[in-house]
């Protein structure tokens, strides 16, 4: 009887614990359908919002900035990140793996303003390039621990085992380990786009003038009132980053379960 | 002739010296044990065969050919790792032509070898399952014909069965064994399984703290272990205090434990001093038990004891004697007698006798 009424508590409770997650999320989406043009009161259903924000040139600019920067920082940190994180599992130096959670951990404004005092004091014009830099630095924390939690669980033998029987260091790497920890790389990389997709205070320091991604856009829009064309981006954001990490928990059930 | 000469092989980690100066040769064709304790540094020395450790100092020649710089891919050996190591991503089939792949074999040629192998170890029906799809002993058959699938001259096994249970275990010794006559690979097992080592092994070295305490076939080191670390660890062994009385040329006369005197033969026994101690080692099954004294005293010693307890194993029982003066005796008794088990019960008296000659002197210097 005491674990079933115990079950009952954990079920009402986990149930809450989405429901207060989601319900602002749900909400911003119905918006999204809401035939009014502000966000008071149901008014009916329509699309036009979203024909709207496909006619924005601007939004629809930012949103490919926002993809191809996504792209190119998640490309450069599953490279480093993966070596960072073999690394860290092969050498275990404690001070190291919490410096690899630091990124991850510390508050975002004090990253985006040490980057942009970085990027000054270096004479880095900012732009598309320091935006890239900046979100490389933060993804390879994320793609360093989810190849070490991934060969956490690993037989380290089989590396020692590949050499044994005939393969040289390069092929051990290639055709053995590589392959191994691919859910954990691309678990990792996952990760990286999606947080680079959504990211906004990092970007907002790093950014140069006229270069944009979709959150900083989405923000600019805001300051003229919350339309709900802003609503139809966040959805699509929303779907966007759902897809993302229902893939990344697939493909690593370990690292996020 | 020695196919594997280890010579003078040293290895420290970090000041602490694991492997300490040894010298093997291992003829063609031989099971050869490396047997020990955690940290004797077996493991070690198997690592430096196969090259994933490279020694501080000494050779190892395969073959007559210096291997002790080769990279592991370049040594025509292979390993059994304790985990199997077999590699998750890839079927039975695909691990078993890894080897075959690395050396760049034929295609046509490989899925011959690679089926062949799959028979031999009759897995044939497994090839397209995965490492995570077999069971332990499956795994451990995959990881033995992937190691012998390119005919290694030398085949190292890190403790291969420790992960199996006992049942499983007892009828891989025997697989193991038939394996090695069948396919005439040299094999060198590490293993700190004395049974294991005693069972299977045409020769074995009992290392202990880096060196070898003795090197010989199973019987040999089992009867009559040179050091008193050999006695103890293999096996149970009563070691009394023992004295020297006289030295003839092979022969030594011995006041062991509570005063019993014999002389028995040994080899080494010119180079005893007068006064000497050191330990006698008997092994418990060398000792026979009567409740009245009816044992024939001209070839026997016999003392009369007094039963401190007993543990019933089955087969035989095990009585540990109490011969006074803190001396403890244990003596294992077959328990054969068709009609039931009869024990000697605790603080019962007894007598209990052996032949002097089943047991040996090992002078103190070796403990």
């Amino acid at each position: 009887m005491q674990t079933n009424k115990m079950s009952k508590v954990f079920l009402f409770g986990g149930i809450f614990t989405f429901l207060f997650l989601y319900i602002p999320l749900i909400v911003l989406i119905l918006y999204s359908f809401n035939d009014s043009k502000i966000n008071v009161g149901w008014v009916g259903f329509t699309l036009k919002w979203y024909k709207v924000l496909f006619n924005d040139k601007e939004i629809i600019n930012a949103g490919i900035n926002s993809l191809l920067i996504a792209f190119t920082s998640s490309s450069i940190s599953v490279v480093l990140g993966t070596l960072a994180g073999v690394a860290l599992h092969r050498y275990k130096i404690p001070l190291l793996s919490a410096l690899v959670m630091v990124p991850v951990a510390a508050p975002e404004l004090l990253v985006g303003v040490s980057l942009l005092l970085f990027f000054l004091l270096i004479n880095f014009t900012l732009g598309y390039a320091s935006i890239i830099l900046a979100h490389t630095a933060f993804s390879i924390s994320f793609v360093a621990i989810a190849v070490k939690s991934r060969m956490f669980g690993m037989d380290d033998s089989i590396i020692d085992a590949a050499r044994d029987l005939g393969a040289s260091p390069f092929k051990a790497f290639w055709l053995i380990l590589i392959p191994t920890i691919l859910p954990g790389v691309i678990a990792g990389g996952l990760m990286a786009f999606t947080l680079s997709v959504d990211d906004f205070v990092i970007t907002f320091f790093t950014a140069g003038v006229g270069s944009t991604t979709l959150p900083l856009a989405i923000y600019s829009m805001l300051k003229m009132g919350v339309t709900p064309e802003v609503n139809a981006a966040s959805t699509i954001i929303i779907l966007f980053t759902l897809c993302l990490a229902s893939i990344a928990t697939k493909l690593s059930p370990q690292i996020f379960k | 002739m020695a196919i594997l000469e280890i010579k003078n092989v040293t290895k420290q980690f970090g000041g602490n010296l694991v492997v300490d100066n040894i010298s093997i040769d291992i003829k063609k064709g031989e099971f050869f044990t490396l047997l020990g304790p955690s940290g004797c540094g077996k493991t070690t020395l198997l690592r430096m065969i196969a090259g994933l450790v490279s020694p501080d100092s000494g050779q190892i020649l395969l073959d007559g050919v210096d291997i002790t710089n080769l990279p592991p891919e370049k040594r025509p050996l292979h390993t059994i790792f304790q985990s199997y190591a077999l590699f998750p991503h890839m079927t039975v089939a695909d691990n078993i032509a890894f080897p075959l792949k690395m050396a760049k074999w034929d295609k046509s040629r490989i899925d011959a070898q690679v089926n062949e192998l799959l028979e031999d170890v009759q897995l044939s029906q497994f090839k397209d399952r995965y490492p995570h799809e077999i069971s332990g002993g499956q795994k451990q058959r995959v990881a033995i014909a992937r190691s012998l699938v390119d005919r290694p001259k030398l085949l190292l096994l890190d403790e291969p069965l420790s992960a199996l249970d006992a049942r499983l275990r007892e009828h891989m010794h025997m697989e193991l064994v038939k394996l090695q006559e069948e396919t005439g690979v040299t094999f060198v097992y590490v293993t700190h399984d004395q049974h294991e080592a005693l069972a299977l092994s045409s020769r074995i070295a009992v290392l202990n703290h880096g060196t070898i305490e003795q090197l010989d076939k199973p019987d040999i080191i089992y009867s009559k272990p040179k050091t008193h670390f050999v006695a103890d660890f293999l096996g149970k062994c009563n070691l009394l205090k023992a004295e020297v009385l006289a030295t003839t040329t092979d022969t030594v006369t011995l006041r062991v434990a509570s005063g019993i005197e014999f002389s028995i033969k040994d080899p080494a026994s010119s180079s005893y001093q007068i006064g000497q101690i050191g330990w006698y080692s008997l092994r418990p099954e060398k000792l026979k038990l009567s409740a009245e004294n009816t044992f024939d005293a001209t070839n026997l010693s016999v003392i009369k004891s007094k039963v401190n307890g007993y543990y019933y194993y089955g087969n035989d029982t095990l009585y540990e004697l109490d011969l006074g003066n803190n001396t403890k005796l244990q003596v294992m008794a077959p328990n054969h007698t068709s009609d039931g088990v009869k024990f000697f019960v605790d603080n019962s008296e007894i007598y209990v006798a052996f032949d002097p000659e089943a047991g040996n002197f090992l002078d103190t210097s070796s403990c």
